[in-house]
């Protein structure tokens, strides 16, 4: 535990200064499913414009964690504050209000597979902003396909496209709503390297465009050493470490160390 | 012991699909509505089940005239064979022949789509998008099957009277107007309204336990395929059950 406040003491160096004030705020998160308890006394913020990288065994609650964020889960006990609003006391309507600033990409793509590609991007731009006209909507989908190069599938359905198209498509449809927070669950897993890095780079550079904070769950170090500003390591259900890639790779404790071999 | 726990399962399940269709009375059916995909679901579940409800009818009707006749003429009433059929069709080989091929063909396709929509996180994803997937996926299909197994019903009986027709022409020409004259002078109003009210009943059962083996899914392909296969089966047998309680009630209320 010593080795938590000591690494936490050292400043992250940013790629961007991020504006202080935090975005998210996770204060001792408690969830478990029936006897086994996946988060014990988890908390975590994240700063305007910060990428944190979420690392962790497989099976350790990361993303028990960030579904909590969206409220797809309820957890026990706790708070989780997006934009100072808890989202663990929000009704159903409140809750569709603050899913507009944030973007969720499933770790399994989860696209619609009996809606085309265009159709795919379109529903959440339809179902949460009612009042938009044709020509607005086809602008947008036009540009988030553009922005994960693949205007041409627009009209594929799921099933004719490969895993790395698959998930930049739901990629685009995580961003569709630009939103100010996004939470990505394991972006490149599965993936080639080359593609791997490609989607590195998209993530990026869409968050220097729009300005996003993000969450991101990943196993893959070369991910995690391009696009973290903060690490943060969930070990037994806690925070158990955080900091910037260097601190925590240069670390003696067995447990932080073995993520970074 | 077996026999125990198996009753226990049931009535477990029992519990569950009440308080299901409990939330599809407080929540589906509140505003706002999801018209579109209604509509859309209404297409695809009644339209597109239509052929095989008229295909099955009309065998069952030329069928069952053909089956009975043997047995009227030894009595020598040939003349009710019309009568007798159209009685049959109306109250009740209509209503349940064509509630059971709709809970095979609509009932396992809602278990198998919600099911696989489940396991993919698709029905999160809607959630997440703005979408309450209880009224997106849940009422509007429950509503879609309510609606329209009593239409498919009232069409399936009139092939079925008409398949009964050719049955008939078969051994004695008849003429189509004297037929269908015969056939309508027998029914009154409370032999057909009971049998169309109860498919009502029938289409919300196939929707309701399609949707929920669907989204109770498991994960895996074998999930996925039980949840299909197990709403196909407690649908039908819920089918017979309702059948036996309006049975039972259209008596009570003396509409026999
Ligand atoms: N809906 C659920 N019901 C019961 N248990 C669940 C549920 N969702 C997750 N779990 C359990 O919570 C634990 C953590 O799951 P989670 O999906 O968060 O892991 P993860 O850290 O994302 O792992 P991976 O890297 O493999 O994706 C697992 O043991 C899982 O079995
Ligand atoms: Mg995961």
């Amino acid at each position: 535990m010593d080795m938590d406040k000591e690494i936490t003491a050292v400043q992250p160096t940013q790629h961007h200064q991020p504006i202080s004030e935090p975005v998210i705020v996770i204060e001792n998160l408690y969830k478990k499913f029936g006897d086994n308890v996946i988060l014990e006394n988890f908390s975590l913020s994240v700063k305007r414009e910060e990428n944190v990288v979420v690392l962790g065994k497989s099976g350790a609650g990361k993303s028990v964690l960030i579904k909590c964020i969206i409220g797809l889960l309820k957890p026990d006990k706790g708070k989780i504050l997006v934009f100072g609003e808890d989202i663990t006391m929000m009704d159903e309507d409140e809750l569709a209000t603050a899913r507009t600033k944030i973007g969720f990409l499933f770790q399994a793509n989860a696209l619609y597979d009996s809606m085309t590609v265009r159709e795919n991007l379109e529903f959440p731009l339809r179902r949460h902003w009612t009042s938009l006209g044709e020509a607005e909507v086809d602008k947008m989908v036009k540009e988030a396909l553009e922005n994960v190069g693949l205007t041409h599938t627009s009209d594929m359905m799921p099933t004719e496209l490969s895993g790395g198209m698959l998930k930049r498509i739901a990629l685009a449809r995580t961003l569709i709503l630009k939103p100010e927070i996004i939470l990505y669950d394991e972006p490149t897993t599965g993936l080639d390297p080359i593609t791997a890095r490609e989607i590195d780079q998209l993530i990026l550079t869409l968050q220097k465009k729009y300005k996003t904070s993000s969450i991101i769950i990943s196993h893959d170090m070369n991910c995690v050493r391009n696009i973290a500003d903060r690490v943060v390591l969930l070990l037994e259900g806690m925070c158990y470490a955080q900091g910037t890639y260097e601190t925590l790779e240069a670390s003696s404790d067995p447990k932080i160390n073995q993520f970074f071999k | 012991m077996s026999i125990i726990s198996e009753s226990k399962d049931f009535l477990d399940q029992t519990g569950q699909i009440s308080r299901f269709a409990g939330r599809f009375f407080s929540h589906g059916l509140k505003p706002k509505f999801e018209v579109k995909e209604l509509l859309v679901q209404c297409y695809l579940i009644g339209y597109k089940s239509f052929p095989l409800v008229g295909l099955t009818g009309f065998i069952m009707g030329l069928v069952l005239t053909m089956q009975l006749r043997p047995s009227l003429v030894s009595y020598g009433v040939q003349s009710e064979l019309p009568v007798m059929v159209g009685i049959a069709i109306v109250r009740e080989i209509g209503p349940v022949i064509t509630a059971l091929i709709f809970a095979g063909k609509i009932g396992s396709s809602i278990g198998a789509e919600l099911g696989s929509m489940k396991v993919t996180e698709q029905i999160d994803s809607m959630d997440v998008s703005g979408t309450n997937p209880f009224k997106y996926l849940v009422a509007t299909r429950v509503i879609a099957t309510s609606l329209m197994l009593p239409i498919l019903t009232i069409l399936g009986d009139a092939i079925s009277l008409f398949g009964a027709y050719i049955g008939v022409n078969i051994k004695s020409v008849t003429n189509i107007r004297f037929f269908f004259v015969q056939v309508f002078e027998s029914l009154s109003y409370s032999d057909v309204l009971p049998a169309v009210i109860k498919t009502i009943f029938f289409g919300f059962a196939v929707g309701l336990v399609g949707c929920y083996k669907g989204f109770n899914s498991t994960k895996g392909t074998q999930g996925v395929g039980r949840s299909a296969n197990s709403a196909v089966v407690l649908s039908s047998v819920l089918i017979f059950i309702l059948d036996l309680l309006t049975v039972q009630l259209t008596n009570l209320l003396g509409l026999n």
